[in-house]
């Protein structure tokens, strides 16, 4: 039976490739129609288990991290295809199986946003669960933050051997008491807290410390080219250099560390794992362009477009782009571009009276350099500036002109940060393409 | 040279979708017409400052509401007493549903509000959620609705304008928002005096002229603010 549910779902992807087309969910969305318990069967057979990771920000990078560091002692099936759904993890078993209806795996790592963790659980009780944040997302989606947090207590509820849960943030260590898994924490210490506020702190809230004891902790960080950090994992503590830029993926690998100590990996193994990891889609990525360096972050929600402004500081980038998208998969409400405050990330301009003229700005802001803002909501995010008296050199709704006016705006060996929301980060990815292979 | 005091309502709390921008907005707006303001945050239990010329307000949690709603309640007062003085108020979402009688929950709770305006929310089992451009008399207002509450104006009030895109106070009458005196009350977040300029202004002039001073504002060039509005207005639900 499972035969014939792999063999359904490959000669989908065969059917897919042929017409040309890419897409995670269609294959795994015929296997759920046809076998709806192939999942749950292949599922129960990994030696290992299942690992769910989830929350608002950070999954992906997190799941790349997990798997990089468990794929040094085991087979790991992981849905990184970008098929963020249930029906994505179906295809992932069927990818990694082969004709014959062998999966080669040991364990699966499985990316889920909040309300796909849930329904995913309703097919498998996940042995593991990796809990990183509850913050502003797409609120257009899910309507509270508060019912996030719901969702997320009954995916824990459900896991049946370790949960694993970011002690900083108070809405997921509500929901960590009462389980039947055995819990352990991740976190960032004290002197660090500033750089990763939760929802409440981002809105003025103050900063409470959490006294709950971590198995995984950033003791340090040092933002750069690199992103340097000092890591306690369990009863070690590693230096280890991220090969992707910014805070937020320290805090990642706090928390991918915590979970891999659940697998009984030493802290040695963890740190050698977090080291290979290349950074994920738009997480840090960087290309070169003639000389110049362009650097992508992806923005999706005010706490993460906060923790991505921080790699200015290390970068001094010559020139910035702000790419917003207002698409589906962006969110289609701008309003989260109000909750970033940009006057102290990006330095401000020398004020004159009046709001900065666009035109002949007087100065480019003093340490993004000069900055255009792109994408179908370009103009939305030049007034929201305009209000933080940065001055806009440039509003260019077409990715590619902007993001070419802004690389040969500045020297060779100068570096071109581009901020950029999902959609707009698939666009500028075949525009960088385009613009390399020549 | 006189100094004009915002009020910012429950800032912790109230403060969903960009609600906060209409501040920094007004503050900004003010600032570049060298007139100063001062902006007084109000959580549960402070008290308003004597003489306030600005209240704002934005949506919230909902259970941010409950905590929220017995403070509120307890200002009910002198928040009448403050609109029937001319003060400016721009309410938004859970904020402008707290002005109206009451808001009779999906599980049958009946929540007091503060009277202010007249009219009643009832919630609902589906969300209102999408872009909205409203027609107003001082222009298109764009900005982003999101609420489950359903507001029927009572005489008390007129709307704020009629929801061209959105689906308004209701969903059925097409209305959006109300206003009584210089009361004014929207589902628009956004925030939505980013790229309503125009209406920003009228505020100012409202809160400008209760002081006695010239509603003469020196213009602004909101070229991009209306470029970004018309963007809005294109774009899907
Ligand atoms: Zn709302």
């Amino acid at each position: 039976m499972d035969l014939l549910a792999i063999w359904l779902g490959k000669l989908t992807l065969v059917a897919l490739r042929i017409l040309g087309r890419r897409g995670t969910a269609l294959p795994g969305l015929v296997v759920e129609k046809v076998f709806p318990r192939f999942l749950a069967r292949k599922l129960s057979a990994l030696a290992q288990g299942v690992v769910v990771i989830t929350g608002t920000n950070g999954k992906t990078t997190t799941t790349k991290m997990v798997s990089a560091i468990l794929a040094q002692q085991y087979r790991v099936l992981t849905n990184d295809t970008g098929g963020n759904f249930v029906r994505g993890t179906i295809t992932a078993v069927v990818q990694h199986s082969d004709w014959r209806g062998r999966t080669a795996a040991d364990v699966a790592v499985f990316e889920l946003d909040e309300a796909h963790a849930v329904r995913f659980c309703q097919v498998y009780q996940p042995e593991r669960l990796l809990l990183l944040n509850v913050l502003r997302d797409q609120l257009d989606r899910f309507g509270e933050i508060d019912m996030t947090a719901q969702l997320l207590a009954k995916v824990a509820a459900k896991t049946t051997q370790h949960v694993v849960v970011n002690r900083d943030d108070p809405r997921l260590t509500a929901l960590a008491t009462d389980l039947s898994a055995k819990v352990d924490y991740f976190g960032v210490a004290p002197q660090l807290r500033e750089f990763f506020p939760t929802d409440e702190e981002m809105y003025g809230g103050t900063i409470t410390l959490s006294e709950l004891p971590a198995v995984a902790e950033l003791l340090d960080l040092e933002l750069g080219v690199a992103t340097d950090l000092t890591l306690r994992i369990g009863a070690g503590t590693e230096e280890i250099t991220l090969r992707a830029e910014g805070a937020h993926n320290a805090q990642n690998a706090a928390a991918a560390a915590a979970l891999a100590l659940t697998f009984g990996l030493g802290p040695a193994v963890i740190a050698e794992g977090l080291r290979n990891v290349e950074p994920a889609f738009g997480r840090g990525q960087s290309f070169e362009i003639e000389g110049r360096r362009v650097v992508l972050q992806l923005v999706k929600n005010p706490a993460g477009f906060r923790q991505s402004l921080r790699t200015v500081d290390g970068l001094r980038p010559a020139a910035t782009v702000i790419a917003i998208n207002d698409d589906y998969a962006d969110g289609r409400d701008m309003s989260w571009l109000w909750d970033v405050e940009f006057t102290s990330a990006l330095g401000s301009t020398i004020n004159t009276p009046g709001p900065p003229r666009l035109v002949n700005a007087p100065a480019p802001p003093a340490k993004a350099g000069w900055l255009v803002t792109s994408g179908t909501r370009a103009a939305d995010m030049a007034v929201r500036l305009q209000y933080d008296e940065i001055a806009v050199g440039l509003v260019q709704p077409d990715l590619a002109v902007a993001v070419r006016e802004a690389t040969f705006h500045v020297k060779p060996s100068d570096t071109v940060v581009v901020f950029s929301t999902y959609t707009a980060m698939w666009e500028l990815h075949r525009v960088l393409e385009r613009i390399t292979a020549v | 040279m006189t100094t004009l005091t915002l009020v910012h309502l429950y800032p912790r709390e109230m403060n969903i979708y960009g609600d906060t921008g209409n501040v920094l907005v007004l503050r900004k707006r003010l600032q570049w017409r060298g007139i100063e303001a001062v902006v007084v945050p109000i959580n549960v239990g402070d008290e308003l400052p004597a003489d306030v010329d600005i209240v704002l307000g934005g949506g919230g949690q909902d259970a941010a509401q409950g905590d929220i709603g017995a403070d509120f309640v307890r200002r009910a007062g002198t928040l009448r007493a403050m609109a029937d003085d001319g003060v400016v108020m721009l309410t938004i979402c859970g904020t402008y549903q707290m002005l109206g009688h009451e808001f009779l929950t999906k599980d049958g709770h009946r929540i007091v509000g503060t009277g202010v305006l007249d009219l009643v929310t009832r919630g609902s089992d589906h969300r209102l959620i999408g872009n909205n451009h409203v027609d107003t008399e001082w222009g298109r207002m764009v900005g982003f609705e999101n609420h489950s509450g359903l507001t029927e104006l009572g005489t008390g009030v007129r709307p704020l304008g009629t929801a061209a895109a959105g689906r308004g106070n209701n969903g059925t009458d097409q209305t959006e928002g109300a206003v009584r005196d210089n009361v004014f009350g929207t589902y628009l977040h956004g925030p939505v005096l980013a790229k309503s300029p125009e209406f920003a202004d009228e505020l100012l002039r409202r809160a400008l002229a209760r002081r006695g001073m010239s509603g003469d504002l020196e213009p602004l060039d909101d070229r991009l603010a209306m470029a970004a509005a018309a963007v809005a207005v294109g774009r899907p639900r």
